[in-house]
């Protein structure tokens, strides 16, 4: 019990869930730390460790998950342009979309597409913010640290290559 | 007598505050509001409802201690406790007439598999999923 983070006041969890609830309501839109903490009412300076302390993620690696639940969502529901979803989903780059999919999912949007459709029709009776929450990835660490550290590892193989 | 659930109680952070929220915005009606002490039981009825009570209790003493408690209101204000669903005929209509009460949506009413569902908390956390009977 005493690791539990019992020093952050019910007062500031509750503010600090509005900011997670917008994010939820609207992960599309930009959400700079300034915003969040704004809806919090806490500084931009403490929002940061006091989201993470409360939800076990940084603010933004949380709106990420919510972006990638929305978008495999989109592509599994709804017959879309992949560009569209991309959009209403909160990417500006059709690049970074594919490579954040295939990350997660292991495919790319139109592969992760074809294998899940209809899949969900069984959740049917369980209300929408239930079955988005349960279908948000459990990112451990950022997805571009997770390349850039895939990244680096090719790097070092290959200076070790060339040192040998 | 009809057999069923009869109570089921929710954890708030101020019971006034709650007790406003549940009869002034919502539209329940008190049902019991008894205090023996520092305790008080207190339940509030959906006025569609008359055999459910809805509980609003507040974690403290006599029957929690200082930690537990700490802890029981963390969850509830961190929007951790399990989902709740109240059935309406219309939804969109229910969101204004609650929306012009105060209440805060966290989300807006959606289309959804032949129903419409909106999304609200209390003042303290509890999540509450607003679903057009079909």
């Amino acid at each position: 019990m005493s690791e539990v983070p019992a020093n952050q006041a019910p007062e500031l969890l509750r503010r600090l869930l509005r900011a997670k609830d917008r994010i939820d309501a609207a992960p599309q839109q930009d959400w700079p730390v300034r915003r969040l903490a704004r809806v919090s009412g806490v500084s931009a300076a403490h929002f940061a460790r006091s989201f993470k302390l409360a939800f076990g993620v940084p603010p933004h690696r949380y709106l990420l998950t919510c972006r990638i639940e929305r978008a495999m969502a989109l592509l599994r529901d709804t017959d879309l342009p992949v560009t569209e979803i991309a959009f209403q989903s909160g990417w500006e780059s059709l690049g970074t979309f594919g490579r954040t999919v295939r990350d997660v999912t292991g495919d790319s949007p139109s592969e992760f597409r074809a294998r899940v459709r209809g899949a969900a029709c069984g959740l049917a009776r369980v209300p929408s913010c239930v079955v988005r929450a349960t279908q948000r990835p459990p990112l451990t660490m950022a997805v571009s640290e997770k390349r850039r550290r895939a990244g680096d590892g090719i790097k070092r193989v290959r200076k070790t290559r060339r040192q040998a | 007598m009809s057999q069923g659930v009869a109570v089921v109680g929710l954890y708030v952070r101020d019971q006034e505050e709650a007790l406003k929220f549940y009869v002034e915005k919502l539209g329940f009606r008190v049902h019991t509001d008894v205090r023996n002490g520092d305790y008080r039981w207190l339940t509030v009825q959906h006025p569609e409802q008359p055999s459910f009570q809805l509980g609003l209790f507040a974690p403290g003493p006599p029957v929690h201690d200082a930690a537990t408690a700490q802890t029981l209101r963390a969850v509830v204000a961190k929007g951790a406790m399990p989902p709740l669903v109240m059935s309406v005929s219309d939804c969109r209509a229910a969101c204004e007439r609650m929306r012009a009460a105060g209440v805060e949506f966290t989300q807006e009413p959606v289309d959804r598999y032949g129903t419409v569902d909106a999304g609200f908390r209390d003042p303290a956390g509890n999540g509450w999923k607003l679903i057009e009977a079909r």
